[in-house]
C-alpha cells in the first residue's frame, strides 16, 4: 500500500533495526529450516513473505531483496527497476517520471538511508542486476541459506 | 589535431598506454583538449544516406557524434547501426545503449557488434520510460540498469567474460561513458550516484542540459572535493533553444529538463528569439570552457542541428584545432593507401 510504503521509510531507522534481527532470527533457525527442507518451507514462507513485505514495503517479490541498501524503499516500484539510484528524469517536486502521482522511489530511498546508520554506505554499494529465475521465491530463506552456509 | 599514427579513416587508432580504446574521441580526451561531442537524430528511414545527411552538418566541428537508442522512447533506426554507417567513412560515434529495449542477452551482443563495426565509444543509459513516447504499448524491458550496464560493459572488455562468465575469444576495445542529470532530485545526491557510475567504469560523463550555470558550477565543486573529477571526463549538455515557448515547452513537457525563469525571459525579450537562443548557447559554452573538470560540452540541438557549427565556431573552444572530418588529411590517406 503506498501510504504505508511512505511510512516504512519514515520510519526507516526502527524498522530497519527489527528487519536486520528478523534476518538474524532466520539465520539461526536455518538448523530447523535444514531439516524440514528449505524445499517445502518455500511455499508457506514466501506467502508470508509475500503478504508482510507486500504491506510494508509494496514488496514485488524479486527474490533478491535490496531493502537494506535502499533506505527500505523498495526498488522494484520504480516502473524502470531501477536498483542502482534515480533516473534522469525525476520531476523537480520529487515524483516519478512514468507516474507523476508517485514520490520518486529512490528520492524516498536516499531519505530512508539518512534515517538508518550505515545507511549512505549501504546505498553507495552498486547492486547487481536481478536474477529473473529467482523471483516469487523468498529472499529471507535464500539469505539464511546462504548465511548459515547450508545447501539447498 | 593530427595525430602522428592517423589511420585511413575507418581503420583504428593504435590503443596508446593507458587508453581502453582504438578511438579519437579517447585520443582528444586524454589529449586535455576541449571536447566537442554533437547528438545525431536517427532517421525514421532505412536509407543509409539519411544519416550521412544529417552527420554533414557537424563535420570539422566535432569529437564524436552520439547516435541515440530510441531516445524520448520513439522507434528510430538502431543506434547500433547508425554508428555502423558513422564508422565506415571514420567518424567517431558514441553508441548509446538503454536498458529499456533489450535484456541483457541482446545488449551484450550488441556491445560486441558495434565494437566489431568499429565503434570506440558506447553511453550506458536508461532509457526513457515507454510512456514518453510514440509506442506507450510495448513492454519496457529493464532487465539492467545503467550502472549494471555499465559493470557487464566493463567486464565485456576487462575480463574478456559475458556476465554469465563465458570467456570471449576477442574483447571489445571501448571507452565507456554515462549520463547525469545535475538538475533534478535527489539533487544533493546526484553526485553520489556519479560516483557510483564512475566505481562502475564509467570514463566520461554527458550531462543533460545544462542551463543553470550556478548549479552546475555547485555539482562541479562537490565533484571535486570528492576528487572525482580526475577520474573521468564531463562533457556538459548544452543546446540552443529555438523560442521561449519551445523553452517552457520543453520545461514542463520533456521529463529531467530544467531551464531556469531567467534563461525564458532572455528569450522572450529578443527580437529574433531563435538567434538569441543560439547565443545564449554561445555564452553557456563559454562559461562552461571556464569551470574547473569540465572536459567539453555535449551539443543537443534537436531540429537545429545545422546551427551546431555556428555556435560552436562562435564560442571559440576549439582555439584553432579542427575535429577530424572525411577528407581531412588527404596526404596521409595517400601515403597509407599506398604504403
Amino acid at each position: 500500500m503506498y501510504a504505508v510504503r511512505l511510512w516504512s521509510v519514515r520510519h526507516a531507522r526502527g524498522l530497519s533495526r527489527f528487519y536486520a534481527s528478523f534476518e538474524a532470527v532466520l539465520v539461526k533457525l536455518s538448523p530447523l529450516f535444514e531439516r524440514i527442507g528449505y524445499q517445502r518451507l518455500e511455499r508457506p514462507v514466501a506467502a508470508v513473505e509475500r503478504t508482510v513485505k507486500g504491506i510494508l514495503f509494496d514488496c514485488r517479490m524479486c527474490g533478491s531483496c535490496a531493502l537494506s541498501s535502499t533506505g527500505l524503499s523498495c526498488p522494484m516500484n520504480c516502473p524502470k527497476q531501477l536498483r542502482n539510484g534515480p533516473c534522469g528524469g525525476v520531476r523537480a517536486n520529487g515524483n516519478c517520471e512514468v507516474k507523476p502521482d508517485m514520490r520518486c522511489v529512490w528520492v524516498q530511498a536516499w531519505q530512508g538511508a539518512e534515517r538508518v546508520p550505515g545507511g549512505i554506505d549501504a546505498i553507495s554499494a552498486i547492486q547487481a542486476p536481478v536474477d529473473r529465475r529467482i523471483e516469487g521465491t523468498s529472499a529471507g530463506l535464500r539469505v539464511a541459506r546462504e548465511k548459515s552456509g547450508a545447501g539447498r | 589535431m593530427i595525430f602522428a599514427d592517423e589511420p585511413v579513416p575507418g581503420y583504428p587508432l593504435p590503443i596508446l598506454p593507458g587508453h581502453t580504446s582504438p578511438g579519437r574521441f579517447e585520443r582528444v580526451l586524454r589529449a586535455g583538449a576541449f571536447a566537442v561531442t554533437a547528438e545525431l537524430a536517427p532517421p525514421d528511414s532505412a536509407d543509409p544516406e539519411e544519416v550521412y545527411k544529417r552527420v554533414r552538418v557537424f563535420e570539422g566541428y566535432v569529437d564524436a557524434i552520439n547516435a541515440t537508442d530510441g531516445s524520448g522512447a520513439n522507434c528510430h533506426m538502431s543506434s547500433l547501426a547508425v554508428c555502423a554507417l558513422l564508422t565506415r567513412v571514420g567518424h567517431a560515434p558514441v553508441m548509446q545503449i538503454s536498458c529499456r529495449d533489450r535484456n541483457r542477452i541482446a545488449i551484450q551482443g550488441d556491445i560486441l557488434g558495434g565494437a566489431a563495426m568499429g565503434v570506440c565509444n558506447m553511453l550506458c543509459l536508461t532509457g526513457d520510460g515507454v510512456q514518453a513516447g510514440d509506442h506507450p504499448q510495448a513492454k519496457p524491458v529493464f532487465d539492467l540498469d545503467s550502472v549494471s550496464l555499465l559493470g557487464i560493459a566493463r567486464g565485456l572488455r576487462d575480463d574478456h567474460r559475458y556476465e554469465s562468465g563465458r570467456k570471449l575469444t576477442y574483447a571489445p576495445r571501448v571507452l565507456l561513458g554515462a549520463a547525469e542529470n545535475p538538475n533534478v532530485p535527489p539533487i544533493e545526491h546526484r553526485t553520489r550516484r556519479l560516483a557510483k557510475k564512475i566505481a562502475a567504469g564509467a570514463q566520461f560523463i554527458q550531462t543533460q542540459y545544462c542551463y543553470d550555470i550556478p548549479r552546475l558550477r555547485d555539482f562541479m565543486s562537490v565533484l571535486e572535493d570528492a576528487g572525482l573529477l580526475e577520474k573521468v571526463f564531463i562533457l556538459i549538455g548544452v543546446g540552443p533553444l529555438r523560442s521561449a515557448k519551445a523553452a517552457d515547452w520543453m520545461r514542463t513537457h520533456v521529463p529531467g529538463i530544467h531551464i531556469p525563469d531567467a534563461v525564458i525571459d532572455r528569450l522572450k525579450g529578443a527580437q529574433d528569439q531563435a538567434r538569441e537562443g543560439r547565443n545564449l548557447c554561445v555564452d553557456l559554452i563559454q562559461e562552461i570552457h571556464s569551470i574547473k573538470g569540465a572536459s567539453g560540452v555535449h551539443v543537443m540541438a534537436y531540429r537545429q542541428e545545422e546551427s551546431v557549427a555556428e555556435v560552436i565556431d562562435r564560442s571559440g573552444v576549439l582555439a584553432g584545432r579542427r575535429p577530424w572530418q572525411p577528407g581531412r588529411d588527404p596526404q596521409i590517406n595517400a601515403d597509407r593507401n599506398t604504403s
